[in-house]
């Protein structure tokens, strides 16, 4: 039942903000921030009194902490059914981490149309809680259309110069490739309809279908391209940096922050569970996919001056460190990828929060016209610099513990597809150490007014740099939740070695 | 409670005075950051002091032959792979806890009144300490990932001092390229890791050494490459053949920086990681000969660079490099032990080369130009015999520290199987030019002529550190702790009978090299400049003074051709995919667009034509 409310109070708290504006134009925001911190309180109160135990799928499996379960369209066999377990839990508290800084770093930027935004806002987190909660094929389908249309909306809107083009980008690429999964899921439950004489869209029911080989692979391969254009690995890359250099900041935030992870969450949790031969067969590409993605990304991120964008294509360097993780299949390189999910939303919200900030202050992203702020904004420079030195992969930090395991873990897996994806552990410091050097060092080009970090923007990134330490000192309270998930991946699937 | 539980504070205390100095972000007075930054270090230093009393004193307790282990926390856990935040107390250890804190902390009370005027005083000791805190956790590491903790946190200390002035691009240049080029060794050695881990199960260092001597067999493949990945990190770290392309352009930092960092702990990390994991090495003879051939070539070829170059400080980063070359070469030999020395009394002695120069720099207004100074000795008495006495324990003299650990890698060496001999000769060829580019530093800029009214305007922060750093320069040679319980069956002084003339020669030829050095750069009974006008001279002298083309090499073998890909992808060549599917789009809509032209008869005629051609298919049937 909770669990359906973790939703509920994001859609009516959005409601409730975009009709509040009309009162105070402040109240949007402490809505948001009230419905936010009312949900991420629950979902602490799950994470303290967790226990995994509850079975769903078959006798094997008890890592599920919590689950729902509701009939709602009975005639295909398609329920509203809900559940939790570590891996969902940690996410959805990252995505309602995330949607605070959201709303933070929204509170001055935004001026125009200020409850429609949190309308918007609100409803693209619930939109991606449900896609982390979802264990229906249809309701998964459902959420994840749900949570594009609302961030379409956020670019579309709110965002910069060229925003018209890079929404529709993302709606199409999004749109296309959801279209492929629509496809692959109703296949799938044909082809489990077949097999068994039951219609139903439930995942723990089509969990173990037999489907000819030729079938699923084609099936797999559906999934596998609307997560990975959503992660974004290349070649389904390009509109990631369109996007976030156009979106406003919360945007951006919320971007590379969270629905990023969608895709490497519906990796984890659909495409190997669900067609576990065919990924396997397909894990050298998905592997190589994801090994292109650390060079080309770190490569791309190499050439840029627009801040904003050159941390978009370090993102898909990134995540391409999911992507080879993931399809590595054992148990490191798994707890690795989900905790590249966590460090990577944190500090790659961190870095676009910054290079929003520096946009509010000096309307430009172009870093060749920034240089010399570290003497004029030092709390801001001091915080860039750690998320830049987070993002290159500092031990001690948590983006390191994610990419060491999966490196270690992928070396077991393939030792050649490892030693070229290290590659992007040489070029993280070129890309993240220029973005430090041109932005903050160096002597001032331009004349501007800019103003340091206040309270409420030290507040927020204080928050973040604590996460980040956490994770990198202490990952095992994260790794703990998600342990329960991947053995029982292990238990079911066979991790290979 | 004894000293020894209370290790955990050696690192503690000057990331405390880090955090400190960080969050009152410059608000606090210079007093105050004088205190923590200095006296975090100096805590260090008086624990270490302790634990070294009681961990050599008592020779009943177990730690007497043995070893310390504490473990704070468990770091990480998944599955059967466990790293813990755990410290682990040796000889080795010890040794480079007495180093980093002592030395260190003479370094940061020399800082304090170097530095006084800079604007970032606070800024430069929080720097200061994060490093200090960092390097003795890599010591002190009891697995190879905590160890890489200390080690990519070094290296990044280093990026943050050598661009500490920030506003010059060139420094900001320099010091990305030091992370970049140590990031390429750690790599190597990131890789290394994850092999040993997936062939023998753990990380922690000494159950992973017993696993692999009982394991592997030596000369097996796996521990050969295993050995040579670590290399590749030492390689990085300690700025040798082929990654020391780095370290002259790390001295854009501020001279203690330099000292600090660049001469007396960081870059000698490679040299305790290979210590460190000595049987791996052991297990791996192809990469170990690899290392004294590093070592070698190294020392000779960074020695003939500082030769040629003019820059004190240059001088001095080549000269690190070289003495770095001898380290490796005395792991090379398997002279562990001398190595370990080397790298103890090349930290006091270079240390004071570097304060020294800093305050020759200090008091010449930031003048590096050798050339530029001359007869220094008399205006600064202080810095010169800091430069006298550094320049002699560099120059391996008699009775100086320097000559102690020299010749026993030297010696060592010439034992050392076949090619001993070899290694021998390159390294007296290394250690004439020593002589020569040390002395020929210290006569041109400090005797001859009084070019410039210079004073030594030090304070006793500055002094003292400089008249400590003389004494264990000279004297510390005494000092050796015993690493017999870390390096099984390590030999003290090699046994060189029937020998004694490889010995004479080792002596003498720095006093030979003096020589050379006085008639060439004080008395000018000859002069350099006729050699260097020939033409083979001009040639060499050119070809020296640019580190032998290596620079140029990397930057027309990766910098360029990089930098230009970056350029012209810069718009992402994938995505005129896409974009092209979206013109193409686009032109349909063109010619679609087109075709409706409002005119009933272009309809008509279109139905027609299309009903003409299907009944012409349907007739062609």
């Amino acid at each position: 039942m909770i669990l359906y409310w973790l939703i509920l109070i994001l859609f009516l708290g959005g409601c409730l903000a975009g009709i509040s504006d009309r009162w105070h134009p402040k109240l949007p925001g402490w809505i948001s921030l009230a419905a936010i911190v009312l949900d991420l309180v629950l979902v602490l109160g799950i994470w303290l009194n967790s226990e995994p135990s509850l079975s769903l799928t078959g006798a094997q499996d008890t890592s599920w902490i919590l689950d729902y379960s509701a009939p709602w369209i009975d005639r295909f066999g398609i329920r509203f059914h809900l559940a939790l377990d570590g891996l969902s839990l940690l996410l959805v508290a990252l995505t309602l981490f995330l949607g605070i800084m959201g709303v933070s770093c929204s509170w001055t930027e935004i001026r125009e149309k200020v409850g429609f935004f949190h309308f918007n806002l609100l409803w693209t987190l619930a939109g991606v809680v449900g896609v982390f909660l979802a264990l229906d094929l249809f309701l998964f389908f459902f959420f994840w259309e749900m949570m594009i249309i609302p961030m379409f909306l956020l670019i579309a809107i709110w965002g910069h110069e060229n925003k018209v083009y890079a929404s529709i980008k993302f709606f199409l690429f999004t749109q296309v490739t959801s279209l492929l999964m629509l496809a692959s899921i109703l296949g799938l439950v044909y082809g489990a309809y077949q097999v068994t004489g039951q219609l139903t869209f439930d995942y723990g029911d089509l969990l173990g279908t037999t489907l000819d080989p030729d079938l699923a692979f084609w099936l797999m391969l559906g999934f596998f391209v609307a997560f990975v254009t959503k992660l974004p690995g290349v070649p389904f890359h390009t509109w990631l940096p369109d996007a976030h250099t156009q979106a406003p900041t919360a945007g951006s935030v919320i971007l590379a922050g969270i629905l990023l992870k969608t895709g490497a969450y519906g990796l984890i949790r659909f495409v190997v569970p669900l067609f576990p031969d065919a990924a396997l067969s397909f894990a050298p590409v998905a592997m190589g996919l994801g090994v292109i993605s650390i060079i080309y990304g770190a490569h791309l991120a190499c050439g840029q001056t627009d801040m904003k964008r050159l941390i978009a294509y370090t993102s898909i360097s990134h995540m391409g460190f999911i992507l080879l993780g993931i399809f590595a299949w054992n148990e490191l390189a798994l707890q690795g990828a989900v905790m590249t999910m966590l460090a990577h939303g944190i500090s790659s919200a961190a870095l676009f929060m910054i290079a929003g900030a520096l946009q509010e202050r000096l309307h430009t992203r172009d870093m060749r016209r920034m240089g010399g702020l570290w003497a004029e904004v030092p709390r801001l420079s001091v915080v860039a610099l750690f998320f830049s030195v987070a993002a290159l992969g500092m031990p001690g930090l948590g983006n390191f513990i994610g990419e060491f395991l999966v490196l270690l873990g992928a070396y077991q897996a393939s030792v050649p597809m490892t030693a070229l994806a290290a590659l992007g552990l040489i070029a993280a410091p070129i890309y993240s150490l220029i973005l430090v050097q041109k932005t903050f060092h160096e002597e001032s080009r331009e004349q501007h007014t800019v103003w340091d970090f206040g309270r409420r923007e030290m507040t927020t990134m204080g928050f973040m740099i604590v996460a980040m330490v956490w994770m990198g000192v202490y990952p095992q309270t994260f790794l703990d939740l998600s342990a329960p998930v991947i053995d029982n991946l292990d238990q079911i699937f066979g991790f290979r070695n | 409670m004894t000293p020894h539980e209370f290790l955990w504070l050696v690192p503690t205390f000057p990331f405390v005075g880090f955090l400190l100095l960080v969050l009152t972000s410059g608000q606090l007075p210079k007093k105050a950051v004088e205190t923590i930054g200095v006296g975090s270090v100096f805590l260090s230093a008086v624990v270490t002091a302790l634990i070294g009393f009681e961990f050599l004193g008592s020779s009943d307790s177990a730690m007497a032959t043995g070893a310390y282990r504490q473990t704070l926390w468990t770091w990480m856990e998944v599955g059967s792979f466990k790293s813990g935040f755990s410290l682990y107390l040796d000889h080795l250890s010890l040794t480079m806890l007495f180093v980093i804190t002592g030395v260190g902390f003479l370094i940061h009370l020399y800082s304090a009144g170097f530095m006084e005027e800079d604007p970032g005083y606070s800024r430069f000791f929080s720097y200061m300490n994060l490093f200090v805190s960092a390097m003795l956790i890599l010591v002190l590491g009891d697995n190879l990932v905590l160890l890489f903790l200390g080690w990519e946190g070094v290296g990044l200390c280093s990026y943050l001092l050598i661009g500490f002035w920030y506003r010059n691009a060139d420094y900001g240049y320099a010091a990305r390229k030091a992370f970049v080029v140590t990031r390429v060794g750690d790599t190597a050695m990131a890789l290394g890791l994850f092999l040993l881990f997936m062939h023998l199960g753990t990380l922690e260092i000494q159950p992973l050494m017993q696993h692999a001597t009982a394991q592997w067999a030596v000369g097996s493949t796996l521990p050969t490459i295993a050995a040579a990945l670590l290399l590749g990190g030492a390689v990085g770290k300690s700025a040798q053949l082929p990654l020391q392309v780095w370290l002259p352009d790390a001295m854009a930092g501020p001279t203690p920086i330099s000292a600090l960092i660049h001469a007396a702990t960081m870059v000698t990390a490679g040299v305790y990681l290979i210590a460190r994991t000595h049987v791996l090495f052991e297990l791996a003879p192809t990469v170990h000969f690899a290392v004294a051939v590093i070592g070698a070539l190294t020392l000779l070829i960074s020695g003939f660079t500082a030769l040629t170059q003019t820059d004190i400080k240059r001088i001095l980063a080549y000269s690190t490099i070289s003495q770095i070359g001898y380290m490796f070469l005395g792991l090379g030999v398997g002279a562990w032990t001398s190595a370990v020395f080397h790298l103890m009394t090349h930290a006091f002695f270079k240390a004071l080369l570097f304060l020294g120069a800093g305050g020759v720099i200090y008091c010449f207004h930031h003048e590096h130009n050798i050339f530029k100074m001359g007869g220094l000795r008399k205006n600064l008495p202080v810095t010169f015999a800091s430069f006298v006495i550094g320049g002699a324990a560099l120059a391996a003299l008699p009775f100086t520290s320097g000559h102690y650990s020299k010749d026993e890698i030297l010696l060592a060496a010439f034992l050392h199987g076949e090619y001993g001999p070899w290694f021998w000769a390159a390294g007296v060829l290394g250690a004439f030019i020593t002589v020569l580019y040390t002395f020929r530093l210290i006569f041109i800029a400090f005797c001859g002529p009084a070019v410039h009214e210079a004073t030594e305007n030090f304070d006793n922060r500055m002094r003292v550190p400089l008249l400590i750093l003389c004494v264990l320069a000279l004297f510390g040679g005494m000092l050796q702790v015993p690493l017999d319980p870390v390096f099984d069956g390590a030999h003290g002084h090699p046994d060189m009978s029937g020998f004694e003339w490889v010995t004479a020669v080792t002596t003498a030829v720095p006093l030979v090299g003096l020589l050379v050095a006085y008639l060439f750069f004080l008395r000018g009974t000859f002069n350099p400049a006729t050699i260097v006008a020939t033409a083979p001279g001009r040639f060499l002298q050119r070809f020296w003074f640019s580190g032998w083309g290596m620079d140029a090499l990397y930057i027309f073998l990766f910098v360029k051709p990089l930098n230009w890909l970056a350029e012209i992808n810069k718009g992402d060549i994938v995505d005129g995919v896409y974009n092209g599917v979206a013109g193409l789009c686009r032109i349909g809509h063109q010619g679609m667009v087109w075709t409706q032209t409002g005119r009933i008869r272009w309809y008509a005629a279109g139905m027609i034509l299309g009903s003409v051609a299907l009944i012409g298919l349907g007739v062609a049937r």
